[in-house]
């Protein structure tokens, strides 16, 4: 009997018409898909790169390396207050534009100019070049057309995206869709604390995302974290979300809570009541003062309420939780099998010390969790390679994972269709 | 540092001092390093010695405003996070690792202070 409704067809799957059959991992393991992703996906849609408070004041700046598009970008806050992205590439003879020490590690800081490594040359925040040495060498050089290579940027609720399109589509705010844009009312500038985490993973990005968009996992693969008694009474009951939402390209699970400090102990590790903490995070969570019915933010009017996690397409979650903290993951692929997983927390600032604790614990159980979904990534990587099998079955919790990779392949079929007519 | 020459925490929790060398450790890469490198009897030892300390412990580092602690106030409060790193070992684990980990890693590269 299932704790929560579910829509009229039957199941969330039936209700978005995702087809119910097994479905192929071909899009995972085979390299020929992953260069029409490239192209069609990863170089058409709008990407994350970070957030404003990244870019305090003007001639604050980050670089991107986006190796799926095999480019790199620079990030800056220009004079105006603007955010602006351009390719890390000097128009004289191509160098990085810039980088430390190692051309492929990401970097940030504050500038007045951008000054090329190799022959000097500098081009001002907004990418004019305003400075060419021994300029009179050259033959006819009108400095006006050899500006730094724009990269279309836009910001949405303090969240920096790029997209490599000649011309995009649509704009972001189209891009998201009303469903997800109304997430910006959601106070994230007050949630500065940030901590940030970094691997290498050896799987695709859609086995990474695919870890993170279904809870079908949590009661098993987790079960040695929670006392006997907890992992006991969660895998009897399993796991069921009691909203899931699809907004064109992107998609939002949403669950149910629990208030941790309302559990008797044998439910509770000692370290969360000691640091009145845990993986939901801290358990006297500050009033973060939003209307969430506005933010689109818990559908099912849960209380208590767990989480609500949306998936951007195609390689960014944002996901909210009941406690009063945010978290982002990017996965960015380096090859078909290999992928930069990126986590990201988000807290408001600790301004005690009992307060930074359970912040702390709550850091510490997220690495201490994805350490333990990571490692599975590469097992299955590696097995779906083998091609034993071709079909795998998804039940109706994981109908997300179904939906990432059929709008993938719808993604890479319009740019299929869209190349072949302009070929005719 | 503390009152007493050589001591890194305060003098009120110098029963902890034995461990203050070794789990005072400002960043989580090198507290996540000094866990991997530890054996369960000395964690275990470090953790049924801090927890019942660690109450009061966060009472006398919120005297202070989180950006101008003392440096003992500092060194305890960096203890606390040792003890949180050592909590997954010996109330989950049973072992320095997380089981089945392998080669999975995730490095922290920027966290809050202090």
């Amino acid at each position: 009997m299932a704790r929560w409704p579910k829509p009229e067809e039957g199941s969330w799957t039936e209700h978005f018409q995702l087809g119910t059959e097994p479905i192929s991992y071909e899009d995972s393991i085979s390299p020929e898909f992953y260069e029409l992703e490239r192209e069609a996906v990863f170089k058409r849609t709008w990407l994350n790169v970070g957030r404003v408070e990244q870019l305090p004041r003007t001639g604050s700046y980050f670089t991107k390396e986006l190796v799926v598009a095999r480019t790199s970008v620079i990030v800056v806050r220009d004079k105006e207050g603007g955010v602006r992205a351009f390719h890390n590439v000097c128009r004289h003879r191509g160098n990085k534009l810039v980088w430390n020490d190692y051309p492929q590690e990401e970097t940030s800081g504050v500038c007045r100019q951008f000054v090329c490594k190799y022959h000097g040359w500098r081009y001002d925040l907004d990418g004019s070049l305003n400075f060419v040495q021994q300029e009179q060498e050259f033959f006819d050089l009108d400095k006006e057309s050899f500006g730094l290579v724009p990269v279309h940027c836009e910001v949405w609720a303090g969240f920096i995206f790029v997209n490599l399109a000649k011309e995009p589509e649509q704009n972001l705010r189209d891009y998201l869709t009303p469903e997800l844009a109304r997430l910006e009312s959601y106070p994230f500038e007050k949630l500065t604390e940030r901590w940030y985490y970094r691997a290498e993973v050896k799987s695709n990005w859609k086995i990474y995302m695919d870890a993170f968009q279904e809870f079908y996992h949590a009661p098993v693969l987790h079960a040695k974290q929670t006392p006997p008694d907890w992992s006991m009474a969660a895998q009897q009951a399993g796991f069921e979300a009691p909203a899931y939402t699809l907004a064109g390209p992107h998609r939002l699970v949403s669950t149910a809570g629990i208030h941790p400090w309302t559990l008797p102990e044998n439910m509770l590790k000692p370290m969360e009541i000691l640091t009145r903490s845990g993986l939901f995070g801290q358990w006297d969570a500050p009033d973060l003062d939003y209307d969430q019915k506005a933010a689109g933010i818990n559908p099912a009017g849960c209380d208590p309420w767990g989480l609500d996690s949306w998936q951007l397409f195609p390689n960014f979650t944002i996901l909210v939780w009941g406690q009063s903290w945010y978290l982002t993951y990017h996965y960015w692929p380096t090859s078909h099998n290999t992928h930069i997983f990126e986590g990201t927390l988000y807290f408001v600032p600790a301004t005690t010390a009992r307060e930074r604790v359970a912040h702390e614990l709550a850091a510490a159980s997220f690495k201490e969790y994805g350490l333990q979904d990571a490692n599975t990534l590469e097992a299955t990587q590696s097995m779906l390679e083998s091609r034993v099998l071709e079909r795998f079955p998804l039940n109706d919790q994981e109908v997300l994972c179904r939906h990432l990779h059929k709008v993938t392949a719808d993604w890479v079929d319009e740019y299929k269709k869209q190349r072949e007519h302009a070929e005719v | 540092m503390g009152q007493n020459t050589g001591s890194m925490l305060p003098p009120e929790f110098s029963d902890l001092e034995p461990f203050a060398a070794k789990w005072c450790l400002a960043t989580e890469s090198e507290r996540f390093a000094e866990r991997l490198a530890s054996t369960m009897d000395e964690m275990q030892a470090f953790y049924d010695a801090v927890t019942p300390r660690a109450d009061a412990a966060m009472t006398y580092c919120d005297q202070f405003p989180l950006d101008a602690m003392p440096e003992d106030a500092t060194n305890l409060l960096h203890l606390l996070y040792s003890m949180i790193a050592v909590s997954f070992p010996v109330e989950c684990w049973g072992q320095p690792r997380v089981p089945d980990s392998g080669a999975a890693y995730l490095e922290l590269l920027s966290e809050p202070g202090p």
